[in-house]
């Protein structure tokens, strides 16, 4: 019966939400290194082939500590790495004791303009694992766009702006926003938004 | 060893003929001063109306007013020979062209590879045709009777020394491309053949001959080694297309390009080499050019990626004046060692590998876009750390320090606010004192209002005027 197989992927690929019922949890994330935080999410971590954004009341909140954990594990694993036009110096000694393999880290550089170019190229070109990013101008299209080619790419993209995007709608499969308190998922792919924040150990 | 020689009797007027568009127009070469022009060679329908090689101009076109007449150009000879030789490597890897007119190629080694000798032959003929060359081919143990040989019937094929001595020795003096005019000089003095010379005194041969004609003789029949010098693939690539009309876009160069490219890439799979860096020149009316320098972080030789990277150079690069001829210049071709990729590689079928994703960066984002960080052991921060462009260097591990923030700022920023809280500090650094670039600091993990994780650090000694350098992201 193909048509019900179709339905019952559909289900399985938690594109729909199936309303009032709450969705059978699935491990198929990609486990974000802090338990508390995949028991959070419908997926028990990151969505795979898919964008996450995240919103910072500033830089210097312990976004890149959030990411870590994942990095390294992808790193360890031969998987490439690409931090697109980030704000400041990476510092290398810090990231290589967060366990980052600083052999497959690189660093793009990209104007404003190219920034978008680069970070699309990046997810869509299926040679990194996880892609890092800071656009400064970056409109939903610009998003959507982000969202196709982490999907075609088999790519975890994370896309880190300013908490003042958070009043627009946005593409991305998950969206976490810093609040005083830790993070707080305002939309994930696959379930209703846990109103639980997520506060991480800080260092 | 079994040589094949490839006679071209009309290199130069082929050369013409296989660019213009209708070969079978009544044609030839001329050469000679303004005022005494001759035919330095006709092709085959100029031949029909009575045209000959040596023959005044003024005569030629009384007899053939629709004669097109090209000037003979010796240099495009000995260049064209030279492509040819390039083109026999293909087939031998010992080719010679030192001899004008013909190329000489060593084949039973390649008898295993590519088939019996009149399966190689027929091969020669077939490419010589598409090529657009006339051409006698013979094959004999050693070059130079292959030579002689070749001159004589064209398709003559001897293996056996003893049978290629027994066909020397009837050949005609004069035909036997005897060094300098020693061929008519013996025909005249009555000696017919190969066999009547080779029974004469070598000294006093020697004497009236000079001192080539016994080593050609020997190394002719094989009695002694004979080096030739071969053709070594060229270790750079220089082609150039002249587009015949100017040209102001991008896109309309884009054809070209495309051509040169591959050529490019041929040119390196031959030499089983790869490119690294090569300039590509516009050429401008007058003198003027544009050169687009094209620099990869590895040897790569995939026509796609190259066309890619290229056509992104030259789409950022502004086209001052109408461009008329374009060049591709790589002086260094250096080995290449294709990316092993694993046979039960997890990544999508269509991915892309990182190196060709890094060269896509670094053509539109600029060459120093794309790198890596690594630690070092310098005690200073803002040195703690470098660059890593390639691929090559190796990462090394950072000491052992108190807790680094992942953002460093480029430069250390005055830092205000009302509301700070030291989380931890000081942590007091104290060096540079050997190069004159002193630092004496105490750093501090602090917490801005906004909750932020800063490090920041002031004069020793002072907890007022803080400097931020970092962040714990």
């Amino acid at each position: 019966m193909p048509a019900v197989a179709t339905l019952d992927s559909l289900l399985a690929a938690q594109t729909l939400w199936h309303a009032g019922r709450h969705p059978a949890t699935t491990s198929d994330g990609e486990p974000t290194g802090h338990a508390a935080l995949d028991d959070l999410l419908p997926q028990r971590g990151w969505p795979r082939r898919a964008l996450t954004e995240l919103l910072l009341p500033a830089d210097g909140v312990g976004e890149l500590a959030l990411l870590m954990p994942t990095l390294a594990r992808l790193g360890r694993d031969g998987g490439t790495l690409a931090l697109i036009a980030p704000p400041y110096l990476p510092y290398a000694p810090a990231w290589q004791a967060a366990g980052i393999d600083l052999g497959v880290l690189h660093v793009i550089e990209a104007a404003p303009r190219d920034a978008l170019w680069a970070f699309e190229q990046c997810l869509r070109s299926g040679a990194c694992a996880a892609v890092v990013g800071w656009p400064r101008q970056a409109d939903a299209q610009a998003l959507r766009r982000l969202q196709v080619a982490a999907d075609s790419g088999d790519c975890l993209g994370f896309i880190l702006r300013d908490r003042k995007h958070a009043a627009n709608p946005s593409p991305a499969a998950l969206r976490l926003e810093h609040a005083g308190d830790g993070w707080r998922v305002r939309k994930c792919r696959g379930g209703p938004a846990p109103t639980r924040a997520f506060a991480p150990g800080m260092h | 060893m079994l040589w094949a020689c490839i006679v071209l009797p009309q290199l130069a007027l082929d050369a013409v003929l296989r660019r213009l568009p209708d070969p079978e127009a009544p044609l030839a070469l001329a050469s000679g001063p303004a005022q005494l022009r001759t035919l330095h060679a006709v092709n085959a329908s100029a031949a029909q109306g009575g045209l000959r090689a040596g023959m005044r101009m003024a005569a030629a076109q009384a007899l053939l007013p629709t004669l097109a007449t090209v000037e003979y150009d010796p240099q495009a000879e000995a260049r064209w020979q030279r492509f040819l030789a390039a083109w026999a490597y293909r087939h031998s890897s010992l080719v010679s062209a030192q001899w004008p007119g013909c190329i000489v190629l060593e084949v039973r080694a390649s008898f295993r590879l590519l088939g019996p000798w009149p399966r190689i032959e027929a091969r020669l003929r077939e490419e010589l045709a598409t090529l657009g060359f006339v051409h006698r081919i013979a094959m004999a143990p050693t070059p130079r009777a292959a030579r002689v040989l070749a001159g004589l019937q064209d398709g003559l094929s001897v293996s056996n020394p003893a049978a290629m001595q027994a066909l020397l020795d009837r050949v005609p003096v004069r035909r036997a491309v005897l060094p300098g005019d020693s061929g008519e000089r013996l025909q005249r003095m009555g000696i017919r053949d190969l066999r009547t010379l080779r029974e004469l005194p070598r000294d006093s041969l020697r004497r009236r001959f000079g001192a080539e004609l016994l080593p050609h003789l020997d190394r002719l029949y094989g009695n002694a080694d004979d080096a030739l010098t071969y053709y070594a693939p060229p270790d750079h690539f220089d082609a150039r297309i002249e587009l015949g009309f100017e040209v102001e876009s991008h896109t309309a160069l884009l054809f070209p390009l495309r051509r040169l490219i591959g050529d490019l890439c041929t040119c390196l799979s031959i030499r089983d080499g790869g490119v690294q860096r090569f300039v590509l020149r516009l050429e401008h009316e007058g003198r003027m050019q544009t050169d687009v320098e094209v620099g990869l972080l590895a040897a790569e030789r995939e026509p796609a990626m190259l066309f890619e990277v290229t056509r992104n150079r030259l789409e950022r690069t502004s086209i001052p004046k109408p461009v008329v001829a374009m060049r591709l210049l790589a002086r260094e071709l250096p080995a290449f060692v294709p990316a092993s990729r694993d046979l039960f590689d997890v990544r999508a079928q269509q991915a892309l590998p990182w190196p060709q994703l890094r060269e896509r960066l670094r053509a539109r984002l600029g060459d120093d876009a794309v790198h890596r960080i690594a630690p070092t052991g310098d005690p200073r921060p803002e040195r703690a750390w470098r660059r890593v462009d390639g691929d090559d260097a190796r990462i090394d591990t950072a000491p052992a320090r108190p807790p680094r923030p992942t953002w460093l700022l480029p430069k250390p920023v005055p830092l205000r606010d009302a509301r700070l809280r030291i989380v931890s500090g000081p942590e007091r650094l104290e060096s540079g004192w050997w190069d004159g670039e002193d630092a004496r600091r105490d750093y501090y993990v602090l917490e801005t209002s906004r909750g932020q994780c800063a490090w920041a650090f002031t004069l020793a000694g002072e907890r007022d005027g803080w400097m931020l350098h970092g962040w714990f992201a």
